[in-house]
């Protein structure tokens, strides 16, 4: 008998006193939480998040449309980026007013290639007011996972309020499994040490967000 | 006893010489002060943050019984469900694998990297390869395991034992966490920066200096999960400091070994755990970072990708009609940091990965209750109720204790192996007595029996009495229990009454 087998045989065994139930699953949980806690306009919203990711220690800037090539600079500038990390699929304008050096990210970059590159800007799939939440899905203005991960400091950009989510639910309603999925609450962290928060291990330690709008 | 684990020591089998029983190592642990303040300050602070962030979710009591209706569910439909997983993760490029228990796993984990030609892995942590052993069995076969959370870094480096589910070097302040750092990286790697303090986020930074040239360069990586979505077939896997992401997603091949019970039936049901389980384990509203994939994809992530699924012992308590809830954890370790037990003894005590509340109840069903430390796990609890006031699953851990504590005293049908045994009564055997000296020992700790009586009033107000709607046909007719179904000293009185009190 393969272990497979033997496996569910135990499983079904060991089920042997439970009733007969067919119950749709659909029915079968009581779902009566809430979809979203409070009620919050779109703008309101927007707030939230921005609030919930300060608090978990990212830096948020917010700009319309036509100034986010010139915070970006900024941003790079800021932090004396050398280079920059770009996803195959970035809006290339909104790079139009930095010259520091654009890397992509090709098939065979190894790791240690991606750790010599000093930044990282990603748009997002979604961002999730209640918790302070980005989602990356892997779309062509994200790029492959390891992008936002190698690189110690990463800009990541939300179209606001459009791309905002108040909940979880809501969050995992517009996403789909297939995708690799990559949920960021903050730079990284550790509570290790003590049960304290900590900012700052593997992930990029400088998670700057920026909320932009029309 | 680290003379005689070289590499990362796990936890020996409960019947090692070298293991101490419950009362012996609480014995010990409770005159180690260091031991003993670091466990304090750590799950008072955490215990705190907690319950601020339930209280900002008004419709907690909701998602928790939600979440106990999915993994019930879950389980009654389990072999349903396993064949659900096994059939998505293969249409998504992934290959599945079965392990009816430890060695088995270990096997097929060992199998799989010797196959990729590579000698070393990253892993994560994951409580499943801690319970089976896999950097010990790794190690035998030449592999080597280098584990990258802080927390098991510190207990890999220090030679040390896990004593947390969620912080395995819990027992460890920020002091010992440098000397150790300062005397052992080098052995393993990069050395500790000089003059390295104690400072938490230096601490921090030596230990991503110390890792980062080994993801940079693992072709080969091996996690857990806490959860797989039979529906999508994607694996779940939530952590803080990124060395999760590096595992998952830069090596060639990555290998999940997940036990059976962190199944969920659909996508959806993802939207109560991921509200529960990051509040109830380090307190956040959301923690930093949760990793989702499904089978391979193109060009983002590892190209090959196996699941492990684990029973050991998860189907013999499944087949326990009363102690099957244990299945439903979700490994936040809430109910750790709450337990008065717990906060004196540490997690060194329990005698398994899986310490406090939870590994009271697990680890006698997980392995059978013949070992003495396995029949005493039982009665290292005042029954006072904390743990399930907490449980984000509702698990009645009081309700399983006493349950277990009427096994290993009267015997009675159990399952091992798969098979229906009858275990005998454990009167008058080594079992018995070491399960009296534990609660002995209890006994003739106040602090423990009074934190745990002034719970207890506190938290049974909150015990339904039978489970609403669709879950009634998992109860039966059989009420919930009115938890603490005794309390402990009259539980102790009517068993004991006479002559046993002291030692
Ligand atoms: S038993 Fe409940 S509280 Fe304890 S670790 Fe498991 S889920 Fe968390």
């Amino acid at each position: 008998m393969s272990s497979r087998e033997r496996i569910l045989g135990r499983v079904r065994r060991a089920l042997a006193d439970v009733p007969q139930d067919d119950t749709p699953y659909a029915q079968a949980v009581c779902r009566d939480y809430l979809r979203q806690h409070g009620d919050h306009g779109a703008e309101e919203t927007v707030d939230l998040l921005a609030e919930n990711l300060v608090d978990y220690r990212a830096v948020v800037h917010r700009c319309a449309a036509g100034e986010l090539p010139g915070l970006i600079a900024h941003l790079l500038g800021e932090r004396g980026s050398q280079s920059v990390l770009v996803p195959p699929g970035l809006d290339e304008s909104w790079l139009a007013d930095t010259d520091v050096k654009r890397v992509a990210d090709l098939p065979d970059s190894t790791p240690h290639e991606l750790d010599r590159i000093d930044s990282v800007i990603t748009g997002c799939a979604l961002a999730v007011a209640e918790t302070g939440t980005l989602v990356l899905d892997g779309s062509p203005d994200q790029g492959r996972r390891r992008i936002s991960l190698i690189p110690d400091h990463h800009i990541c950009v939300v179209r606001v309020p459009e791309q905002v989510v108040s909940s979880i639910p809501q969050a995992l309603e517009r996403l789909a499994p297939g995708r690799p999925l990559t949920w960021i609450s903050g730079p990284s962290a550790t509570s290790d040490i003590e049960l304290d928060r900590v900012e700052g291990v593997h992930g990029p330690r400088t998670l700057e967000v920026v909320l932009v709008s029309g | 006893m680290s003379a005689t684990y070289l590499g990362m020591p796990g936890f020996p089998p409960p019947s090692h010489p070298a293991f101490p029983s419950f009362p012996q190592a609480a014995r010990e642990a409770v005159r180690d002060e260091t031991l003993r303040g670091n466990l304090r300050h750590a799950t008072h602070t955490i215990r705190a943050k907690r319950a601020g962030a339930v209280a900002e979710l008004a419709d907690w009591a909701a998602l928790r019984e939600a979440g106990k209706q999915i993994k019930d569910h879950t389980l009654r439909h389990l072999d349903r469900y396993l064949e659900q997983v096994e059939e998505a993760v293969t249409a998504a490029g992934g290959t599945v694998h079965w392990a009816v228990d430890a060695q088995e796993a270990n096997r097929i984990v060992a199998g799989l990297v010797r196959a990729t030609g590579e000698t070393e892995v990253v892993k994560v942590k994951s409580m499943a390869t801690q319970e089976i052993g896999l950097n010990e069995a790794l190690e035998a076969e030449g592999i080597r395991a280098y584990e990258t959370d802080l927390a098991e870094l510190i207990v890999q480096l220090g030679k040390d034992r896990p004593s947390h589910i969620l912080v395995p070097a819990i027992h460890r302040n920020r002091g010992e966490i440098r000397d150790i750092f300062r005397s052992q990286m080098s052995a393993w790697g990069r050395p500790a920066p000089e003059g390295l303090t104690d400072a938490p986020a230096e601490l921090a930074e030596a230990a991503r200096l110390h890792l980062r040239e080994k993801f940079l360069r693992a072709r080969v990586g091996v996690s857990g999960a806490n959860f797989v979505v039979a529906e999508t077939g994607t694996l779940v896997v939530v952590e803080s400091e990124g060395n999760g992401r590096m595992c998952l997603t830069l090596p060639e091949t990555l290998i999940s070994v997940v036990g059976i019970e962190k199944v969920v039936p659909t996508w959806r049901d993802l939207e109560v755990f991921l509200q529960t389980l990051p509040r109830s384990s380090t307190a956040e509203r959301m923690n930093p970072y949760t990793s989702m994939w499904t089978g391979t994809a193109d060009e983002d992530g590892p190209s090959t990708f196996h699941l492990v699924l684990l029973d050991n012992g998860r189907t013999d308590t499944l087949a326990d009609e009363v102690g099957r809830q244990a299945l439903r954890c979700i490994r936040c370790s809430a109910c750790l940091n709450v337990c008065p037990v717990y906060e004196r003894v540490g997690g060194h005590a329990y005698g398994s990965v899986y310490p406090g509340p939870i590994g009271a109840i697990l680890s006698p069903q997980l392995r059978g209750t013949a070992s003495e430390i396995d029949a005493s796990l039982p009665y290292a609890s005042s029954l006072c109720g904390a743990c399930y006031e907490v449980c984000p699953v509702a698990i009645d851990i009081p309700e399983v204790l006493v349950h277990l504590r009427e096994r290993v005293v009267q015997g009675g049908p159990v399952t091992r192996g798969g098979n229906r045994v009858v275990l005998q009564p454990a009167k008058g055997h080594a079992a018995e007595r070491a399960a009296m000296r534990v609660a002995r020992w209890a006994l003739t700790h106040p602090g423990v029996l009074r934190g745990g009586q002034r719970l207890a009033s506190r938290t049974r107000r909150f015990h339904p009495r039978s489970l609403p709607g669709p879950g009634r046909a998992w109860t039966g007719t059989r009420d919930l229990p009115a938890v603490p179904a005794e309390p402990f000293r009259d539980w102790w009185q009517r068993t004991h009454g006479d002559g046993e009190g002291s030692e």
